[in-house]
């Protein structure tokens, strides 16, 4: 990471911490917003959230690798979260997920090479009477197919610069 | 409120991230008393009391694992469950206070099967067989299978690796496969040493103890006190021991195999061999070494005693050059720097007040520097030849004798940092029943060593020494070091952070001889420090030694202080990490206890002294306390590590 | 509004009608009328919620706290999802008169990541709210009654539904749940007072001080009360979400949502239990009680098997991981089913599973734990044939 990258990082992680409290109690949301700005929280990061909030690195560490939405890794610019619990697999889980693998290339919990796209399965997004679900970052899609799954990706990929939210309004 | 202690116990969460406190309230008015019936026996306890202490009261024996004495209830392994009438689950009992009247069973069908089933659910994911293992005949989980009746694994048991250990570090060994995820050494990291090194890691049953962003330990802040060691129910943790390399240096002819012992293993060895806390062995370790096949035996209380004078002196120049010459470069309070992990706590927390810290060595590398220097000199060995090892309580040891800064002898002054549990082990494999064998001395030329350098084993133990010989030197009259342990009485006991004020005499004697050796020594007379009071404090375990840097940094009452005994360890050498195991305030009592009476029973008791440290500074350390050759091999520098992890 | 039907929840009622009622009364008398109606907690565990809101009251602290419990997680189970979107303002209202009821200050609600793109919404109600002196200082002119509502994200943990765990997310800490006691009541969110309260739970108590007690209890059988609103998915023509009144049988509720040839339900998501068709002349209440609403239909072509192990996996997942039989056990059972799948298990094997799961119920340290082995339990229990001597899919 350059110097300057790092710097607009420690400003960034000092505002939040203002914002939301020089306390533990602040971490949540500091890492929420870090996390969707940055696609995941860098060792730097955590060690600046720390300081400022006070507490341990592993600690914060340690509260990341508790929560699924949570990544201390770079993540792709879309991460598509497809649901597997029972609702959802009994509407038609399995052939989604084939197929989303066979358009990005990659299986689920990996990143596809460009950085664009990771795959992984989330537990029940609550759109258990719209199954097949998913998530593609903060937007929900429902009642998923094999044949909406390309659309989906296509629209991605076309408003690659402007993230997922764009997408919504085309499909 | 004797609910105090109890409210703060039962959250999971640790201590050190909750700034508010964890209460329960009395709210049917219940007050004082509770009256609990622990299997058809009735017991009234105070309010707030966990059924595991209750059934401690009354004898009843309830299995724990997750919990220990020193740390903060977390209620994770479940083995302690018990029933409670009215409760539709079981509950675990260290974790489930009384505050109503309640019938317990500690050991119906259903607590026994859960028990059980609890117990054969740990072993099925602990890897490794138990004669292979370092904790082999004191492993709780061991004990746990056998005291439940484990016939065969009827969950199966795992045959393959699936961590790597981590053996990165000098000081610790990690083996995750060993781990029963008690997490006793996350809150010994975190809440008791406040150090931080280890925590959860991830969720469910890929949950692990990590450290930051998985890396190996020797790249992340460990200051390597052991304590987790201590705290570990099984073999998860150990130190890293280097009793393999030992012998083959002691069945190497060419070598000579010297060893210094530390005065806290020897209030603890005992305890490996099957004694109660708090019987010494020194004498029948000095024969065990012997047999073992060391060369020399030598007490590190020698260089302890050194230790008092270099940092003694190094006291009084900078008191004179602050106070009397007002030279603001100065940097007092002066810290005590002969614990390894306070030594790398302050290089990675408080780097900006390393200038503090004494720049005399630790006894044992003072002793190191020393036997490769002098010794091999008088005794014509080249020091090449010489190994030398170290007995401490100690795992940081095994660090301080890897810095690189630790060669001024022009070799590794320190070769090896042995641990009182991995030289029980030596002791043991050479077939020695060390309790009962005939003692002996230390060998000469350091074998004299005083009471001060046996106190350095406890916590305040430093401090005490030190006055013992600075108030003698100074005030010239015969410090009688009883008269003066009353007089002090508040640095003694295992009180977290502790203060004393001392107000010296207008009359004072004169400046002594092994002072004036100094020719750079700045006065002759001690009349500046006529009535002066001197300001002292002492902290052990790293969570007390940050109050006092934070009370310093806020201009707190510690920022006036003149000296301060740090050590990492609660309750001291004794309390170290490389001690016997297990580890609870009454064995760090008993241990404590062993330490004074010691003390009480040499003849010297006052480091200055000694005359084997007098013999080094006529014959060898000419220019006196913190002269030349004093400094190059008895003092140190150190680096400002920081907390970033790269 | 909305268009669905409904008795209690999803009818309109008047914004603010209850907090201006209850605004009126003594906070004793708000707790009073929701200790009366008989109100239970609808987020799945069913505790009385006069009692718990009594207890935070009579607790003595200078600060107290209202959380919304809307990390709504139990597979199957999206009612809440549709009452936030379609009842903010009323979820709001609930809240604002919690904490008017228990002497709170600040309401919090936690809402699950997975629902982010409700997050705005709230929000903006929330400000509106705030804007027409419904929230902020003096709520509804009340002197000395100052009530905020902020709103915390989850991150994607099941777990963080358990009251604790939330807490101590909320915290900034990992969800483990807590030991308890202490309760949340005593010692909730920053050590002080804090009740948890289900969405569901909060707009229910809304209607109950907008409508009176009398109106309430005319719903519902004995000693439970009122509706229930139900999240149906799986085997059925209309999924949806559907308010009933408790003491609805099961075939009445597949009746109503198209779900007739059902092999099963699962009553209560993964944590509950899996009901085969001859149960279903029994009442909701009575297979499913407490309840968090959760129904999957399962057809007659469904393997039994398969529910098991998704459900498992789930919880393998979703274990917190540090309690010794949830952590250990969860993985050990799906293992089991999965020999059960492949035909290699052995009857004296699944006994010693079956012993396993009794201490799991018995032992783990929350809910999760506890009610984690259900539904493999009941699916041993009900469905025997489908499980024996199984010849493995290749």
């Amino acid at each position: 990471m350059l110097m300057t990258e790092r710097q607009t990082q420690a400003d960034t992680i000092e505002a939040l911490a203002k914002k939301f409290g020089k306390d533990r109690t602040g971490l949540m949301p500091i890492l929420q917003e870090i996390q969707a700005k940055y696609k995941h929280i860098s060792d730097f990061a955590m060690q600046e959230i720390a300081r400022e909030l006070d507490i341990h690195p592993v600690e914060v560490y340690s509260v990341i690798s508790f929560y699924a939405f949570l990544r201390s890794k770079q993540t792709g610019k879309f991460v598509i979260r497809l649901c597997r619990t029972l609702s959802c697999e009994m509407a038609g889980k399995k052939r989604v997920a084939r197929q989303l693998e066979n358009e990005l290339g990659v299986a689920f919990g990996e990143t596809t090479s460009d950085g664009r796209f990771t795959l992984e399965y989330a537990n029940c997004l609550g759109l258990c009477d719209q199954g097949p679900a998913m998530l593609v970052n903060d937007v929900a899609f429902t009642e998923v197919t094999p044949e909406k799954v390309h659309e989906i990706i296509q629209e991605c990929k076309r408003t690659f610069s402007v993230y997922a939210q764009e997408v919504q309004k085309h499909v | 409120m004797e609910d105090k202690k109890i409210n703060s116990d039962t959250s999971r969460a640790p201590k050190s991230v909750k700034p508010h406190t964890i209460k329960i309230e009395d709210t049917d008015g219940i007050g004082g008393k509770v009256k609990v019936t622990i299997d058809g026996v009735d017991v009234r306890v105070p309010f707030g009391t966990t059924i595991l202490d209750a059934a401690k009261m009354i004898n009843v024996h309830i299995p724990t694992l997750c919990h220990h004495e020193d740390l903060c209830v977390a209620g994770v392994c479940r083995v302690c469950v018990v029933d409670v009438e009215g409760q539709r689950t079981l509950q675990a009992s260290c974790a489930y206070p009384i505050t109503q009247p309640i019938v317990v069973h500690t050991t119906s069908p259903k607590v026994r099967r859960a028990r059980r089933n609890i117990i054969d659910l740990l072993l099925s994911k602990h890897y490794g067989e138990c004669y292979s293992c370092v904790r082999n005949n004191n492993c709780e989980l061991q004990t746990l299978a056998k005291e439940y009746g484990v016939d065969k694994y009827r969950f199966g048991h795992i045959t393959e690796r699936r961590h790597e250990v981590d053996n990165s570090s000098y000081a610790l060994r990690r083996d995750m496969d060993k781990c029963v995820l008690c997490r006793r050494c996350v809150r010994t990291c975190i809440d008791l040493q406040e150090v931080g090194v280890l925590g959860a890691i991830g969720r469910g049953d890929e949950t692990v103890i990590g450290t930051f962003m998985d890396k190996p330990l020797a790249d992340v802040i460990c200051i390597n006190c052991g304590q987790c060691i201590n705290r570990c129910p099984t073999g998860a943790l150990q130190a890293n021991d280097p009793s393999d390399e030992i012998w083959n240096a002691i069945d190497d002819p060419k070598k000579h195999v010297v060893i210094q012992t530390a005065p806290s293993p020897r209030a603890g060895i005992g305890e490996e061999f099957g004694l109660e806390p708090g019987v010494p062995l020194t004498f029948e370790m000095n024969t065990a070494l012997r047999r073992c096949g060391f060369d020399k035996v030598f007490d590190t209380n020698f260089t302890a005693d050194l230790t008092i004078i270099e940092e003694g002196t190094e006291l009084i120049l900078r008191l004179y050059n602050a106070l009397v010459k007002k030279d603001p470069q100065i940097a007092l309070p002066q810290f005590t720097s002969c614990s390894p992990g306070w030594v790398k706590y302050i290089e990675h927390f408080y780097p900006e007040y390393l200038a503090h810290v004494s720049s005399s060595k630790s006894p044992q590398q003072m002793f190191g520097a020393v036997i490769k220097t002098y010794y091999a000199q008088i005794n014509n060995i080249d020091p090449a030849d010489i190994v030398t090892v170290a007995l401490m309580p100690c795992s940081a040891k095994k660090f301080e004798c890897n810095r690189p800064e630790m060669s001024d002898s022009g070799y590794k002054d320190v070769d090896y940092g042995l641990t009182t549990r991995e030289l029980a082990q030596m002791i043991r494999e050479a077939g020695i029943d060390l309790p009962r064998i005939p003692k002996s001395d230390f060998d000469d030329p350091f074998g004299s060593a005083t009471g001060s350098g046996v106190i350095f084993g406890a916590t305040g133990g430093v401090m005490e020494a030190a006055l013992r010989t600075v108030f003698e030197l100074v005030t010239g009259q015969i410090a009688d070091p009883d008269a003066l342990a009353g007089q002090v009485s508040e640095i003694r006991g295992f009180d977290g952070i502790k203060y004393k004020e001392l107000t010296l005499p207008e009359k004072l004697g004169p400046v002594p001889d092994i002072l004036r050796m100094n020719k750079d020594v700045p006065f002759d007379s001690w009349d500046w420090l006529s009535g002066a009071t001197l300001k002292l404090a002492v902290a052990h375990g790293t969570a007390n030694a940050k109050k006092v840097l934070d009370d310093i940094i806020a201009g707190g009452k510690f920022s006036e202080c003149h000296f301060i005994e740090f050590m990492a360890c609660p309750g001291g050498c004794l309390g170290g990490g490389g001690q016997p195991i297990p580890t609870t305030p009454e064995i760090r009592k008993a241990r404590a206890k062993a330490i004074y009476s010691e003390d009480q029973a040499y003849e010297i008791r006052k480091s200055h002294d000694n005359p084997a440290v007098v013999e080094l500074y006529v014959k060898f350390l000419t220019e006196g306390p913190n002269g030349h050759l004093a400094h190059k091999l008895l003092h140190t520098h150190y680096t400002p590590r920081g907390k970033y992890i790269a | 509004m909305s268009e669905r039907k409904g008795y209690i929840l999803f009818i309109d009622v008047e914004p603010n009608t209850g907090l201006k009622k209850a605004l009126t009364k003594k906070r004793t008398e708000v707790i009073a009328d929701i200790r009366n109606s008989g109100l239970k907690g609808r987020g799945g565990a069913g505790f009385p919620t006069g009692v718990k809101w009594n207890l935070a009251a009579s607790a003595s602290s200078d600060t107290k706290y209202v959380v919304c419990n809307a990390d709504e997680g139990e597979p199957g189970t999206f009612k809440d999802r549709v009452i936030l979107s379609e009842y903010t303002d009323d979820l709001l209202e609930g809240i604002t008169i919690a904490g008017y009821a228990i002497g709170a200050e600040t309401g919090i609600i936690y809402l699950r990541g997975e629902y982010e793109y409700l997050k705005k919404q709230i929000v903006d109600t929330i400000d509106k709210r705030r804007s027409e002196g419904w929230l902020g200082k003096n709520v509804g002119g009340k002197e000395v009654f100052n009530f905020d509502i902020e709103i915390r994200m989850g991150s994607g943990a099941y777990v963080c539904g358990e009251e604790t765990a939330l807490i101590e997310s909320l915290e900034g800490q990992r969800g483990e749940p807590r030991n308890r006691p202490p309760f949340p009541v005593n010692t909730g969110f920053m050590g002080c007072p804090t009740i948890v309260n289900n969405v569901e739970t909060l707009v229910t108590a809304s209607r109950i001080i907008a409508k009176g007690v009398d109106w309430f209890t005319k719903y519902g059988i004995d000693k439970s009360t009122g509706t229930k609103v139900y999240s149906i998915s799986g085997d059925c023509e209309k999924p949806g979400v559907y308010e009933f009144n408790i003491g609805i049988t099961i075939a009445e509720l597949l009746k109503e949502v198209g779900g007739g040839n059902a092999k099963a339900v699962v009553m209560g998501g993964a944590s509950g239990r899996v009901v085969p068709a001859k149960d279903f002349a029994k009442t909701v209440a009575y297979v499913d009680a407490p309840t968090g609403g959760s129904v999957i239909v399962l057809g007659q072509e469904r393997d039994m098997l398969d529910v098991a192990e998704n459900f498992l996996e789930f919880f393998v997942e979703e274990s917190c991981g540090q309690c010794t039989p949830c952590r250990e056990g969860n993985p050990l059972l799906l293992d089991g089913v999965k020999r059960l799948k492949n035909g290699t298990c052995s009857m004296e094997y699944l006994q010693e599973l079956m012993s396993l799961a009794e201490t799991m119920q018995l032992a783990s340290k929350c809910g999760l734990g506890q009610s984690s082995p259900n539904a493999f339990l009941s699916i041993i229990e009900h469905f025997e044939t489908e499980i024996f001597g199984r010849v493995p899919v290749m």
